[in-house]
């Protein structure tokens, strides 16, 4: 900018003039340290020079004279006297400012260090606490863009007196159009009769209705000036990254309420006349148009919001019938594994020709396996928005109030395992609700909050997800737990176990410890179908819980339940898979570790004792045992096993092929996968081996 | 008609700046060099639709000056932007209490000096 640079010329002449004002001051003050016009005019010099200095790019400048300017504010509260020190340091700035200012037209350097020095003799005036002063810093105020809408509730209600310093409203609501969609509702309760009304005031309030990209900051930014002369709420209504809502717009009533302009009793007995509410309100009197007009308003928007949402949504995506979905699985499944015969016949063969069009085969079908797996891939949020509705309807049945939290809504699982998961999670909800959740009046005396709350969280972990429900319900007792168990014959009378395993009880057939079977559960058939399940999915099950502070019950879930990463082992003649999300390392089991070991199944490894499992012993295997085995490391619930094999041959694109009722009692084995050369491999278990 | 919006600052660069800013927003630019001769022109024959004023002036102060102007029946409700530094806090707090509507900090660009003007000037 051409004129810029006009402007940094006319800085520099008003600094020259300036700066000479200040020696003509300073000299006046040393004759007459009382004259107080004098320091205020030297103040205002340093001011000036400082405050346009920082304007125009003069920064070095700028922050120099802040700290002479710091001084010279003491000296015109009375706080520093005029001392010949002062002077002297003043004359001494002046003269630094004065090369600072010539050195930015020459372009030679001043002297920093003595500029440092200055400063650290003017700080050495002042008194202790004000001796280091920060140095302007000037903030560039965050503009910061959400990627998602978010529809917001901004009340804002400005004091009578809001006019008299000069604020004018319209101007604001013109700075919210710019931010996003936006509905502004005056509300005109307040306006007296016109023998009350002083005509300088505003009587009006705004209720405005806003849906932008924006943070919240970027609105308060708005009303920055008026954030003293008025009552300013904002209120986050509806987020498009939120799952949890149901998709329909809130009723009128229940925004009301939300927003504590009428009660839920109100709502009710207006509702009970059978008409319109918001006229009905009006009528009665309860409430004022305006109130029930900016509810209205309110949700309008957020349905016309939400629809445009489920539009995009739904143009972005097309339907496709389930079944067609497993089908290309199911081919896709197939392709691995005729893959794995190319690749092996082709290595057999030798044929270099045939050997890259093996290969690019494989990084093909590798490919096409992610996709579609990823196809059936869905968020877990469809399933936590049904839960809402239930905690919400359960709770008001049983009498308690429960928030029902859920995070990571956006998580992705493969679409049966998802489907199959709905009823398990409902029913360890349910049990939350029922037996974790203390009535309001139990909380309040075991002095927690009245409300209580259930969490619903989904995580990635590796090749699982995690599911947690915890609540800050009463926890599981231990003792009844014991107790019931005993009484029940599922345990010995003496056992001695610890308060793992006696949680892990709740998940044995026919237990129930509820001390009345209410309609909600404690039939006691359902944790230990809630685990079958878990099971099934090839996932695994762990409570955590604390007494009088809640529960945590932890579901672990494959990703998908299709084809997995599988690690090929060999015992005897048979060929089995070890989930390689499971393998940490595989090891040699020498001569030595059998020998230092002294006959227990433990593997000293760097350190650690890791205990082992002779699969061969496990299958009831008789062949003849290779000289040397192998000991495969492997993590099963956070804790390391090795499991013995005679060979380790390597990783294999397991394709998941269900063994069929005859083989449902197998234990151990978790399915089974069709090999390159054609042979069938099984599927360990981990989960139960160990 | 164009807006007219008067900038009163003793230091001349500043006023030059906001001047030259304002001028290429369309709007008309009244200068005063301090309180005193902000009053003076207020009284002339056109009026003036906003004020943007420095708090550090001889004769007399920014304070004063928007104290005197809320007192003129004529520019009761004007806005009033005030120019502050980060370590005048106290002089801000006083700025609102004698009626002025908004405060810029300094050291100020361009934009951010439209951006307030935008947010209190209809």
């Amino acid at each position: 900018m051409n004129e810029m640079k006009d402007i940094s010329e006319i800085y520099r002449q008003e600094a020259e003039e300036r700066l000479a004002e200040i020696e003509e001051t300073v000299l006046e003050i040393e004759e007459n340290p009382e004259d107080k016009e004098a320091v205020n005019r030297l103040f205002r010099a340093v001011h000036t020079i400082k405050g346009s200095g920082a304007m125009f790019g003069f920064n070095e400048i700028a922050e120099f004279t802040h700290h002479l300017e710091t001084a010279l504010d003491k000296v015109r509260n009375g706080a520093l006297a005029v001392t010949k020190d002062l002077i002297d340091l003043i004359l001494k700035s002046r003269d630094h400012i004065t090369s600072i200012l010539s050195s930015s037209q020459t372009g030679a350097r001043f002297d920093e260090e003595k500029g440092n020095k200055i400063i650290a003799a003017l700080n050495g005036l002042l008194p202790d606490e004000d001796a280091y002063v920060q140095s302007p810093v000037h903030d560039e105020r965050p503009n910061a863009k959400e990627n998602f809408e978010t529809t917001y509730r901004i009340r804002f209600r400005p004091d009578h007196t809001l006019f008299s310093n000069g604020t004018d409203p319209i101007p604001l609501f013109e700075e919210l159009k710019t931010l996003g969609e936006c509905r502004i509702i005056p509300l005109i309760k307040e306006i007296p009769s016109l023998d009350d009304m002083n005509p300088e005031y505003c009587y009006l309030s705004w209720d405005i209705i806003l849906t932008a990209r924006t943070g919240m900051d970027a609105i308060k930014d708005v009303f920055i000036f008026v954030e003293d002369n008025c009552e300013l709420i904002i209120d986050i209504i509806d987020r498009a990254d939120d799952f949890d809502e149901d998709h329909v717009a809130r009723k009128l009533g229940e925004i009301l309420v939300d927003r504590k302009d009428l009660s839920k009793e109100e709502i009710s007995q207006a509702l009970s006349k059978q008409k319109k509410l918001g006229e009905l309100l009006v009528e009665s009197e309860i409430a004022d148009r305006q109130t029930v007009e900016s509810a209205l308003t309110e949700q309008m928007q957020i349905k016309n919001v939400r629809d445009k949402r489920n539009e995009e949504t739904k143009a972005s995506s097309i339907r496709v019938a389930a079944d067609k979905l497993d089908t290309l699985v199911d081919l896709v499944g197939e392709l691995v594994t005729t893959q794995a015969r190319l690749s092996q016949f082709s290595l057999s063969n030798g044929d270099q020709n045939l050997m890259s069009i093996a290969e690019e085969v494989e990084r093909l079908t590798s490919e096409l396996r992610d996709n579609t797996m990823s196809i059936r891939m869905m968020p877990i949020g469809t399933t936590f928005s049904n839960f809402k509705r239930l905690v919400r309807d359960l709770s008001s049945e049983l009498g308690k109030e429960i928030d029902l939290v859920t995070e990571g809504a956006e998580t992705e699982l493969d679409k049966t395992v998802i489907e199959r998961l709905g009823d398990p999670l409902m029913h360890l909800i349910r049990n939350s609700i029922d037996h974790g959740i203390e009535s309001p009046e139990k909380r309040i005396a075991a002095g927690k909050t009245r409300k209580g709350t259930i969490r619903l969280k989904a995580e990635h972990k590796g090749a699982y997800v995690v599911i947690t429900i915890d609540d800050d319900g009463t926890g599981l007792k231990v003792d009844a737990i014991k107790a019931k168990a005993m009484e029940k014959g599922l345990i010995s009378k003496d056992a001695d176990i610890s308060d793992k395993d006696a949680f892990n009880l709740i998940f044995m057939p026919g237990f129930s410890t509820a001390e009345a079977v209410t309609n909600v559960s404690g039939r006691g058939v359902g944790m230990d179908v809630v685990k079958k399940t878990i099971d099934s999915l090839r996932g695994s099950i762990e409570v955590n819980s604390t007494s009088g502070k809640g529960s945590s019950i932890k579901l672990r879930l494959p990703l998908t339940l299709a084809i997995i990463n599988g690690l090929l082992v060999k015992i005897g003649e048979g060929n089995y898979i070890i989930p390689l999300s499971a393998v940490e390392e595989c090891v040699e089991l020498t001569k030595e570790i059998i020998e230092s070991s002294h006959g227990s199944d433990i593997l000293n490894l760097r350190g650690e004792i890791v205990p082992y499992i002779r699969l061969r012993d496990c299958f009831g295997i008789t062949e003849d045992k290779p000289d040397l085995e192998h000991i495969v490391i492997t993590d099963v619930h956070d804790k390391r096993i090795g499991f013995v094999v005679d060979n380790v041959v390597g990783g294999h694109q397991t394709v998941i092929k269900s063994l069929g009722p005859a083989f449902k009692q197998m234990k151990n084995l978790s399915g089974a996968t069709i090999l390159g050369d054609g042979t069938v491999a099984l599927i360990l278990d981990l989960n139960t081996l160990t | 008609m164009s807006k007219v919006i008067m900038t009163v600052d003793d230091s001349v660069s500043i006023r030059q700046m906001v001047s030259f800013t304002l001028k290429k927003e369309g709007y008309d630019v009244l200068e005063a060099v301090d309180g005193m001769d902000a009053l003076k022109k207020l009284n002339g024959e056109n009026a003036v639709h906003m004020i943007i004023t420095d708090l550090n002036m001889p004769n007399m102060d920014g304070i004063e000056l928007i104290r005197n102007v809320r007192a003129n029946a004529r520019y009761k409700f004007i806005p009033i932007i005030m120019l502050t530094t980060e370590s005048q806090d106290e002089r801000k707090q006083a700025g609102k209490a004698a009626g002025a509507t908004g405060w810029i900090v300094k050291p100020f660009n361009p934009e951010q000096l439209i951006g307030v003007i935008k947010k209190v000037l209809k």
